[in-house]
């Protein structure tokens, strides 16, 4: 028996968010006796990058190095995985919620007919039946849902579980896939990826900003910010409507929902679709000028004041502490 | 060409979220339904595309019989008719079945829908119907434009994009900015009232999956505020207290 782990990596560096969901899985395997935690990596990846995989608590790692896998196609590798699932004879797996895992478990399902749950926040209670606590309403409620099914696929949501670092090494081997020419039908011509800067999606802290910052121009001040705190940058979806920051920085209901441990909103009033983006936050600190701001009730922390003023007082302060 | 465009009926995004019969229903007291806005992006690039290259657009819902004004407003906004596949949308594989199954009776080249609902936030009926059909599926798709029997795509990843090219037919889940939503005019009302909206039976009743229950997030207690002459009190409120720094 055992947990299959589907990882998701970039130019050969393992995703941080796949190394929680192998720690999902090993302690879901803890709980229900399943034994093996097998994790399953696709492409090249940096040898070195293995063993993390191991720490995050992966007994094994399976690594088919097929070098057409680097790129995420969909179709070929929700194949990978399924031959890995018959070959491992496991009855689940897990991974995390990203754009191309949503896509991979979406098909992978099918293929091996096992009942899917995504947006996963807390390991199943399993006392009776098999039931997943999953976030719903972009964040506003959660359900309890059971699964029927023998064969079972969980996509974790950012923070489900705290990252394990203290896990052996894995055993690697390498995994043989069979994939069809049809699979890799559809071809990844570019990709533009920020570069150097921490992932919006998976930051573990976010400084956004609105339409409050007057201008393109002023985003230094949030960029400096978030330099000081290793955090992402994100803003409204206004911001991003007029063109002041890329469409991937729009946090809220039609953009991007993050899940950090600190969340800092500059000069954003918290429009409910912007708060469903960030209901997820473990801490949320406001700057506003405007004390009626409605995104004071939704924060732990506000400061009523002129971003233009408070920003650069407050960067120098954390720069001090840090 | 001929676009079938998947759509659901949701709560507007303003809703205030509540529960009833002991947490297990959803509850509509004034609540208003709308098209799910990723699947109104899926649509007004859909109505594109057909008055572009010609063609029939059709939309298709899985529901119940209060869920045909939303079919209406599609066909307001101009799907040329409309499919409503009677029943409550159990789970994702329920609805990927049915739409599988309705798609593959229709031969559509092109299937658009949302990324994701946001009543469930799946985001995995896409991917379903692809599997099923044996069409490639793409997710989320920012841009889509058709030449000849070649998509080309763009698809956001994690902090950027991928462009892609494909061929016909294809399945995608979609999102902003993949074209601008479109209101009703007079005109689509009046025509919608008369455009075919032909309600079906549901093909299985097979699910994998059942909510039992529903819950709200803990209240958020009161916002502590700090002077803005202050700051460095907050950095140690975010350092002691919360324990985020």
């Amino acid at each position: 028996m055992s947990v299959l782990v589907y990882i998701e990596q970039a130019e050969g560096k393992i995703k941080k968010t796949s190394l929680e969901a192998v720690s999902f899985a090993s302690a879901l395997a803890a709980k229900t006796g399943e034994g093996d935690v097998i994790a399953v990596a696709l492409g090249s990846v940096d040898q070195a990058e293995l063993a993390s995989v191991g720490k995050a608590g992966a007994t094994k790692l399976l690594h088919a190095s097929d070098s057409r896998l680097d790129a995420g196609v969909i179709q070929a590798h929700a194949t990978a995985v399924a031959q890995a699932f018959e070959k491992t004879g496991s009855k689940t797996v897990v991974l995390a919620k990203s754009s191309l895992g949503d896509a991979v478990a979406a098909r992978l399902a099918i293929k091996v007919n096992a009942g899917l749950v995504s947006n996963v926040v807390e390991l199943p209670n399993t006392d009776s039946g098999y039931i997943v606590k999953r976030s719903i309403y972009t964040g506003k409620a959660f359900a309890e849902t059971s699964l029927t099914t023998e064969n079972k696929i969980l996509a974790i949501k950012k923070n489900a579980i705290d990252l394990k670092t203290d896990g052996a090494d894995a055993a690697v081997e390498s995994l043989e896939v069979n994939i069809p020419d049809s699979d890799f039908g559809s071809k990844i011509t570019a990709t533009e990826r920020a570069t150097g800067e921490v992932l919006l999606p998976e930051a573990d802290i976010v400084v956004s900003g609105g339409r409050g910052m007057k201008g393109p121009e002023n985003w230094g001040m949030i960029e400096d910010l978030a330099k000081t705190l290793g955090a992402a940058t994100g803003c409204s979806k206004p911001v991003s409507d007029i063109g002041w920051r890329p469409h991937h920085e729009h946090v809220g209901q039609t953009g991007v929902k993050v899940a950090p441990s600190l969340y800092v909103a500059i000069g954003i009033s918290g429009a409910i679709q912007h708060l469903a983006g960030v209901n997820s936050s473990k801490c949320i600190v406001v700057i506003n000028k405007d004390p009626e701001a409605p995104f004071f009730k939704a924060a732990d922390y506000g400061i009523v004041g002129d971003a233009f003023e408070v920003v650069p007082k407050l960067n120098e302060a954390l720069k001090a502490e840090l | 060409m001929k676009i079938l465009v998947c759509i659901t009926h949701v709560p507007d995004t303003t809703s205030k979220i509540q529960f009833t019969a002991e947490n297990t229903k959803f509850d509509i007291t004034g609540v208003q339904f709308i098209i799910g806005p990723y699947d109104d992006y899926a649509l007004a690039r859909a109505v594109e595309l057909r008055d572009q290259t010609g063609g029939k657009l059709t939309v298709l819902n899985v529901g119940e019989a209060e869920t045909e004004p939303t079919l209406r407003k599609a066909l307001a906004i101009g799907a040329d008719d409309a499919i409503r596949v009677n029943s409550n949308p159990k789970d994702s594989f329920f609805v990927a079945k049915q739409i599988a199954h309705y798609a593959k009776e229709g031969g559509y080249d092109l299937i658009l829908m949302g990324r994701e609902s946001i009543d469930f936030n799946g985001g995995m009926v896409h991917g379903m119907v692809g599997e099923l059909l044996g069409m490639p599926s793409f997710s989320p798709v920012m841009k889509l434009d058709v030449e000849g029997t070649t998509v080309k795509m763009a698809r956001e990843i994690e902090g950027g994009k991928e462009m892609l090219e494909a061929q016909l037919p294809l399945i995608a889940g979609c999102q902003e900015p993949i074209a601008e939503w479109k209101i009703p005019n007079m005109r689509g009302i009046m025509s919608a009232r008369t455009k075919p909206l032909n309600v079906v039976d549901p093909v299985t009743e097979e699910t994998q999956a059942e909510t039992q229950k529903y819950q709200l997030p803990p209240a958020k207690g009161a916002v502590k505020l700090v002077d803005k002459d202050n700051v460095a009190e907050l950095v140690k409120l975010l350092k002691n207290d919360a324990k985020v720094l």
